[in-house]
């Protein structure tokens, strides 16, 4: 595996008008590893997500995918990334199994590859038997699990996750967090996981905290991560 | 070129399979025209007298005159609706996801409005198959002939929605659209009456008529639904798309809307 693989932002600012949501911010996610991107609210995650997804484009910095830079070669970089947002994505009138189908279209995968796909991804997820059901049936956790499945059906080598454990219960939360990291460890992602909640965060993750739009730590995360976090965002009570 | 046909056929599949699940929608976007053409036309036939003109050969009841103008009116109403939705859906989920996809915005823009366009062309084909059973009959082959007149009058005034949502942030709310571009592009077109009759009340809305392209959307759909081509409406409707689409897909911008006001 290069060492250029995984993601890479290196000096990336971008602001609303004369207001700056990031400020030269850098970090690497080095293959196969899981990093927790640790903020408060209004600290720069969704619109890092922006520009990670170039949904918004900033031309102060570099953003690399897996080798590729999202502003020079972005139709490959974006082929390499799978992105769960925070918003609920899935088509709620449409089946399971149409909703794995349409997202693999749209990586240019049809036909009998998308068919097994979408038949592999369920099974993985135990819900081949609910493939026909529409997405309106299942409850939030499962939901989240096939916007997951679903966002690795184009075998992507980054999986961004913008707080995807909103609005889902403690035990959901624990299932999804650990789902992940399985994939970080067995499947040799390298995964992006946006949160505000510290209990996310494992000891062994790489911990990237963000605030004011700025990197405040970039290092594995160790022990004692909310008390380090609150420290450093200035939120001690 | 492989992987965008495949994406557009996706959209195109996924935006039929969302308008068969929404029966209560396409009733609704029936009903406006229908009312038109059962209460208003009646009413307004025996006030209205129609001298012959193209493409029609002899003299017509006003019922006649008036379905491309109502067929249009789907288009329109439908046009608008399907790019504000797009506005909207660009600050949620899925049009988000849409655009995370590797393929060039335009094209996944270009996509939805075709798709959007074959939805409303749908819708129209249903509204002509309403006044057939009800004794307005266009011949055989203009059925066939209106289709890429539907197709793109459809796909011109979806990017009409696109380009003004796009940049005024105030038509997001549909009645705004309606006050302010529904209505006087329906009132100030070819649609319920003829041109030459707008002449004689005023040239000047005569004139305005004349450059609005919803009246030439409804005219190349009346020639179309008989048989014939109307080169200037067709060149006009051509332009219209052409200036409209590329405003809109150049003005169609994520980081605008409530994301900009987040974190």
């Amino acid at each position: 595996m290069n060492m250029h693989d995984g993601l890479s932002v290196t000096g990336v600012s971008y602001s609303y008008g004369a207001r700056k949501a990031l400020d030269d911010v850098s970090f690497h996610v080095a293959p196969g590893h899981f990093c927790a991107l640790l903020g408060p609210n209004a600290a720069g995650k969704s619109t890092l997500f922006a520009l990670l997804t170039r949904l918004f484009i900033t031309r102060m910095g570099r953003i690399e995918v897996a080798g590729h830079d999202l502003a020079k070669t972005p139709r490959a970089a974006l082929a390499r990334i799978g992105v769960v947002f925070q918003q609920p994505t899935l088509d709620l009138d449409l089946t399971v199994r149409r909703n794995l189908l349409y997202f693999a279209a749209l990586h240019g995968i049809s036909g009998r590859d998308a068919q097994s796909r979408s038949a592999e991804a369920l099974d993985r997820l135990g819900m081949a038997e609910r493939a026909d059901e529409k997405a309106r049936a299942l409850n939030g956790g499962h939901r989240r699990r096939m916007e997951i499945a679903r966002a690795l059906i184009h075998r992507p080598s980054v999986l961004l996750l913008d707080e995807p454990t909103v609005g889902l219960d403690a035990a959901t939360r624990v299932a999804i967090t650990d789902h992940v990291h399985r994939l970080a460890a067995e499947d040799g992602l390298t995964v992006l996981w946006a949160t505000h909640l510290t209990d996310e965060v494992r000891p062994a993750d790489q911990l990237v905290i963000l605030h004011g739009g700025q990197v405040l730590h970039d290092g594995e995360a160790g022990e004692g991560v909310t008390e380090r976090f609150l420290k450093l965002t200035g939120a001690e009570t | 070129m492989r992987p965008a046909l495949t994406a557009l056929l996706a959209i195109l599949h996924r935006e039929a399979l969302r308008f068969l699940g929404q029966r209560g929608r396409f009733i609704a976007a029936l009903v406006r025209p229908l009312v038109w053409l059962f209460v208003f036309a009646a009413g307004f036939r025996a006030a209205l007298g129609l001298s012959i003109i193209p493409p029609y050969q002899t003299y017509i009841p006003y019922e006649t005159y008036i379905v491309p103008g109502l067929c249009g009116m789907i288009l329109l109403f439908n046009g608008m609706q399907s790019s504000l939705s797009l506005v909207y859906d660009r600050e949620m989920g899925s049009m988000r996801l849409l655009l995370t996809s590797p393929l060039p915005r335009w094209w996944l823009l270009a996509s939805k409005l075709m798709a959007g366009a074959a939805i409303s062309v749908l819708q129209a084909y249903a509204f002509l198959a309403i006044a057939a059973l009800y004794g307005i009959r266009a011949p055989a082959m203009g059925y066939l002939t209106v289709l890429p007149a539907l197709f793109l009058s459809g796909l011109m005034l979806g990017a009409l929605g696109l380009m003004l949502s796009s940049f005024i942030r105030q038509l997001e709310n549909f009645a705004g659209v309606m006050n302010f571009v529904i209505f006087p592009m329906f009132f100030l077109s070819s649609a319920l009456y003829p041109l030459w009759k707008m002449a004689e009340a005023s040239p000047l809305l005569h004139d305005i008529c004349a450059a609005n392209p919803f009246t030439h959307a409804v005219e190349l759909i009346r020639f179309a639904l008989y048989g014939q081509l109307e080169p200037m409406a067709l060149l006009w409707v051509l332009l219209a798309l052409a200036i409209f689409g590329t405003v809109a897909l150049w003005g169609y911008d994520p980081a605008r809307g409530t994301l900009t006001r987040k974190g």
